[in-house]
């Protein structure tokens, strides 16, 4: 068995102090567009009373489901025994923190007052899934870090299975937890199915992978080190499995949904009527996300190319960000259906009409923010921490 | 609103009671100023023997009239909200705080046309009041839902949580405020029924009052649960119903044909 050595990520090239001076220059303008927001009120953004929850929610829930699910090769290689996934184990963690560190800032820095954050972390509402919410990510930055820990340090290293097991579980919760935020919100004739929070896990898979495949080839070609074809061929597949499972459970949601007489109307909203909403959801989720990613992955013409994994995790990337979209912004968007039977003919309050949000460039610039700081504390994480073995060359024998 | 329903809401009472008397029993780690504010706003004569409720009957409720808005935008300071510079007719109208609205509606079936006040329902099992992560969202002794503002965080989960939009954000800054209604950008708000002049010792809303005064009498607001009142009474005698019944949150606010 050949031995793996890891080693901080040390390249003093331009590379690496320019690509970082970049990721601080985004994110100097998202804390500019939040300071902007906070300071005139959200007036200044397209949020508004029928539309509360905007674009940095999108960009929030995408990089928190993201997060846990970037846990997965770590998990693989700890829960499921995975040789050609453990060696990746300790990046895949410090991915997890950064995007889910990127999420929660977006999701702070659009509170409506976010220098409250200590009463938040001080109250708590146990019968909220919000409350909750803060505790498990809470949780997840102090789990992961342990596993980090377990995976570096040779003395603590016992343990390393035991915590993986907990971070697995955690994570599972977490997402869970992300998903029954929408879950539990009865009023809105989108989000009342038990069916988001798994869809959510499977969601996070999809996505957290496609970040960390992109992650992994970024930093070896940031390091100038080996990244062998095998591993990255194995990546690529499940990252097709499961680009499967998000369209098998979309399908599920819709059909469950089509089979209630009384969500017709949400469904036609977000399928066929809605506006915006049926071409992100046919054009951004299925076809940019879903369709043309499978074709590049597995069609034998672009197998090996790194730069078509690249763009088919990108692609997936971009579908989920409007996956997301269609839900936290389409199920707002869609009326509540307050008088059944009854059409409004007035109302002061936009009542029974569909409700109209245009994002507005700070809120974009909060959202990319957001990744950046996420990006950023992973490539200063590589750098501080041994997290990536040295070589990724494709072991001869399959073990690792 | 049976016997049963009453049973529970003690148990919900006693519970919300305690916390807001424990300042801060159901919390974590104590946030001692801000509980301290807290406390001593909302306990004085609150009671469950109390629970506040309305009864709105649409056949009075007239088309064109608009007092009970403009007597509730007087009342709790929401006319002294400021425009902010720049913003669109269509911004505004989708920004400004709205805690009660006039909504006219046709049946499809019938053809016959309604108009009602819609606000904050302050029902019995509040989903704001169960999703807001901080508490800030509470419901008193007497049955009034309502924000604190010093611990809310401005997270919008309740607004997305309230079955009957009744919520507003404060979406730009506060210049001008009553004293007895206090506002801050970047929280949350609803009708609380008035509760400066309930806790005054009043018994109408401002709604109720101009409502009356305008002639129609369509809103009647009153104790739930003293036998003799006049809401009481005319729920005894008119058919009345919550809207989004399906939802059994035991709205306090009722309404009579529609
Ligand atoms: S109507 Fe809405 S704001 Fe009022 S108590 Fe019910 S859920 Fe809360
Ligand atoms: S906006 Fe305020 S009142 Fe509403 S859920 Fe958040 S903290 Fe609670």
């Amino acid at each position: 068995m050949k031995k793996l050595h890891y080693s901080e990520l040390w390249c003093s090239s331009p590379r690496y102090w320019g690509g970082l001076a970049l990721l601080a220059f985004i994110i100097a303008l998202g804390l500019g567009s939040a300071y902007y927001m906070e300071h005139h009120g959200h007036w200044v953004t397209g949020m508004s009373n029928q539309v509360v929850w905007g674009l940095p929610h999108v960009f929030a829930i995408f990089l928190i489901v993201a997060a846990s699910g970037a846990l997965n090769v770590a998990s693989i290689g700890s829960v499921f025994g995975g040789p050609m996934y453990k060696p990746l184990g300790r990046f895949s963690a410090l991915l997890a923190i950064g995007l889910l560190a990127g999420g929660l800032v977006v999701l702070l820095l659009d509170l409506g007052r976010p220098d409250r954050l200590i009463v938040a972390m001080t109250k708590y509402n146990f019968k909220s899934i919000f409350a909750w919410n803060i505790l498990l990510y809470t949780g997840f930055f102090a789990i992961v870090g342990v596993y980090i820990w377990t995976m570096i340090d040779r003395t603590v290293n016992k343990h390393y299975k035991m915590v993986g097991f907990a971070a697995f579980f955690w994570r599972l919760a977490l997402t869970t937890g992300t998903g029954s935020i929408f879950g539990f919100l009865v009023a809105r004739e989108a989000y009342d199915t038990a069916i988001l929070a798994p869809m959510f896990i499977i969601m996070s898979f999809s996505f957290g992978l496609a970040f960390f495949i992109l992650a992994l080839i970024s930093a070896y070609w940031w390091a100038g080190r080996q990244l062998g074809e095998l591993r990255l061929t194995k990546l690529k597949n499940l990252l097709g499995v499961f680009i499967g499972a998000v369209l098998y459970f979309t399908l599920v949601y819709h059909l469950t949904n089509l089979y209630i007489t009384a969500k017709h109307g949400v469904e036609a909203f977000v399928l066929l009527n809605g506006g915006i909403y049926p071409v992100m959801f046919w054009l951004g989720q299925i076809l940019i996300g879903s369709i043309i990613p499978l074709f590049l992955i597995y069609s034998p013409a672009f197998s090996k190319s790194r730069f078509v994994i690249s763009v088919a995790s990108v692609l997936v990337l971009i579908g989920g960000f409007f996956q997301v979209y269609v839900i936290v912004i389409g199920g707002q968007a869609y009326p509540m259906s307050l008088f059944p039977g009854k059409e409004v003919l007035e109302s002061s309050f936009y009542d029974g009409v569909v409700a109209s949000y245009v994002p507005t460039l700070p809120e974009a610039m909060l959202g990319i923010g957001g990744i950046a700081v996420a990006m950023a504390l992973v490539a200063i994480g590589s750098r501080m921490l041994k997290v990536l073995p040295e070589s990724l060359e494709d072991p001869e024998d399959e073990c690792a | 609103m049976g016997k049963h329903d009453d049973q529970l809401d003690m148990k919900r009472r006693e519970f919300i009671g305690k916390t807001v008397l424990a300042a801060g029993a159901a919390t974590v780690a104590p946030g001692i100023l801000l509980t301290v504010a807290r406390a001593a706003n909302e306990t004085r004569g609150v009671t469950s023997a109390v629970r506040w409720g309305m009864l709105i009957d649409t056949n009075k409720c007239a088309d064109d009239c608009t007092a009970c808005v403009d007597a509730c935008n007087k009342e709790n300071g929401i006319d002294l909200v400021q425009r902010p510079e720049g913003a669109s007719d269509a911004d505004w109208n989708a920004q400004r705080p709205q805690w009660i609205r006039k909504v006219k509606l046709r049946d499809m079936a019938t053809q016959v046309v309604t108009t009602l006040p819609m606000m904050c329902q302050h029902c019995e099992y509040p989903p704001c009041v169960d999703v807001c992560p901080t508490g800030a969202s509470f419901k008193r002794a007497d049955g009034i839902v309502m924000v604190d503002r010093h611990i809310c965080i401005g997270c919008r989960y309740c607004m997305m949580a309230c079955p009957y939009k009744a919520r507003s954000f404060i979406h730009q800054n506060v210049e001008n405020q009553l004293v007895a209604v206090p506002r801050g950008k970047g929280c949350v708000e609803s009708c609380n029924f008035c509760v400066q002049r309930i806790d005054a010792g009043n018994t109408t809303t401002a709604c109720q009052e101009a409502c009356d005064k305008a002639g129609h009498k369509a809103i009647l607001f009153g104790d739930l649960k003293d036998p003799e009142s006049e809401i009481t009474r005319a729920f005894k005698t008119h058919n009345s119903r919550q809207i989004r019944a399906e939802l059994k949150l035991n709205t306090g606010v009722r309404y009579i044909d529609v």
